[in-house]
C-alpha cells in the first residue's frame, strides 16, 4: 500500500511507468538527488498525514523510504 | 514590488530590523517579525507597519531555541498563508578582549547570531523547497569579513553566517531559492551607540560618515525583490567603503 503510493508519486514526478519502479530501485539510478528525496518525503507527509524525520536514516533506495514510512505509520 | 509576499524578519522591532520591516511593508509585503523581549516596542512596530496598509504581526521568540523557532515559523505560515522572504537580522554583541571573554559570552553571541539564523533557515527550508522560490538574506557584518578587536565572538558568528549563506545558496540554487548575505559596517543604531560618537572611527571610513538603517534596508529590499533573481551566495558590503 505504501509502496504503491510512493511508486505512483515517483512515476508522476519522473513521467515514467509505475512498473519501472521497484523496491530495490536506487534513487540515484532514477536521477533523483537528495533534495528530490526530501521533496518526495514532504509529499508523502501530506499524503499520509504524518511527520517523518529523516534523521540519521540513509534513504538510498525506494524500499528505504517505504520502510521509513511504514515504521512511522505503525 | 512585494505585493502578495510574506516576509519574516528576525530582530524586527528595533534598529536595522525595524527599518527593514518598514521598507518591505512600504513596498507591499506582509510582515511577520520576531522579537526577543521588548513587547511594548514590538506593539509599536506592529501598529506602525499596519498603518502602511499591510498585514503585520510581531512574534516573541528566542531564536536560540530550535523548538521555539520551528513552532513560530509554523504559526507564521498558518497566520499569513505562506512565507516567501526570510531576513535573519537578529543579533547581539558582547564585546570584550579575548582574555576577558568568557565561554558563555562567546556561546551566547554565536547562538543568537549564527545558530539562530540556521534554525530559521532550517524551518523555512521545506516551504521554500516545495514552492521552488524564496529569498533569504542574512545580515552579517564587516566584522565577519575583516575582524574587529574586542569582537572575537561577534566576528566569528558573522563570518559563520557567510559560510552558512554560501552553503544554503548552493543547496537551494537549483530550486529557485536565493540566499545572500549583507555586511554592514558602522550603522547608526542603539546597538552601535558605543562608537557613533567616535570621530576616529568615523575618519577611518572612506565616506567619513556612519551608515543609516534606511540605507541597509534598501539593500535588503533589492535582495528580496525579483531585481536580484540571478544573485545567490553573494556577500554585499554596505560600509561606506570601509572594508575594501
Amino acid at each position: 500500500m505504501v509502496f504503491e503510493k510512493v511508486a505512483a508519486m515517483l512515476a508522476e514526478k519522473l513521467e515514467c511507468e509505475v512498473s519501472e519502479i521497484k523496491m530495490d530501485t536506487k534513487f540515484e539510478a532514477l536521477g533523483i538527488d537528495s533534495l528530490d528525496v526530501m521533496e518526495l518525503l514532504m509529499n508523502v507527509e501530506e499524503e499520509f498525514g504524518t511527520e517523518i524525520e529523516l534523521g540519521e536514516n540513509k534513504v538510498n533506495a525506494v524500499g528505504d523510504l517505504v520502510a521509513l514510512i511504514e515504521g512511522k505509520l505503525q | 514590488m512585494l505585493k502578495g509576499k510574506v516576509a519574516v524578519v528576525t530582530g524586527g522591532s528595533r534598529g536595522i530590523g525595524a527599518a527593514i520591516c518598514k521598507l518591505l511593508a512600504e513596498n507591499g509585503a506582509d510582515i511577520a517579525f520576531l522579537y526577543a523581549g521588548n513587547t511594548q516596542k514590538a506593539e509599536e512596530t506592529q501598529k506602525a507597519l499596519e498603518a502602511l496598509g499591510v498585514k503585520a504581526k510581531g512574534y516573541r521568540c528566542n531564536v536560540t531555541d530550535a523548538t521555539q523557532v520551528a513552532a513560530v515559523v509554523k504559526e507564521i505560515a498558518a497566520d499569513f498563508g505562506g512565507i516567501h522572504i526570510l531576513v535573519n537580522n537578529a543579533g547581539i554583541t558582547k564585546d570584550k578582549l579575548v582574555p576577558m571573554m568568557k565561554a558563555e559570552d562567546f556561546d551566547s553571541v554565536v547562538d543568537t547570531n549564527l545558530k539562530g539564523a540556521f534554525y530559521m533557515i532550517k524551518s523555512v527550508y521545506p516551504l521554500f523547497l516545495k514552492q521552488k522560490s524564496g529569498k533569504i538574506v542574512n545580515v552579517s557584518s564587516v566584522s565577519g569579513l575583516i575582524g574587529n578587536p574586542g569582537q572575537a565572538n561577534y566576528s566569528a558568528s558573522k563570518a559563520g553566517m557567510i559560510g552558512l549563506t554560501k552553503s544554503v545558496a548552493k543547496e537551494l540554487a537549483s530550486r529557485g531559492v536565493c540566499c545572500n548575505a549583507i555586511a554592514p559596517g558602522f550603522i547608526q543604531t542603539e546597538m552601535a551607540e558605543a562608537f557613533t560618537g567616535n570621530e576616529e572611527i568615523k575618519n577611518a571610513i572612506p565616506m567619513k560618515r556612519f551608515g543609516q538603517v534606511e540605507e541597509v534596508a534598501k539593500l535588503v529590499l533589492f535582495l528580496v525583490s525579483d531585481a536580484s533573481d540571478y544573485i545567490t551566495g553573494e556577500v554585499i558590503r554596505i560600509d561606506g567603503g570601509m572594508a575594501m
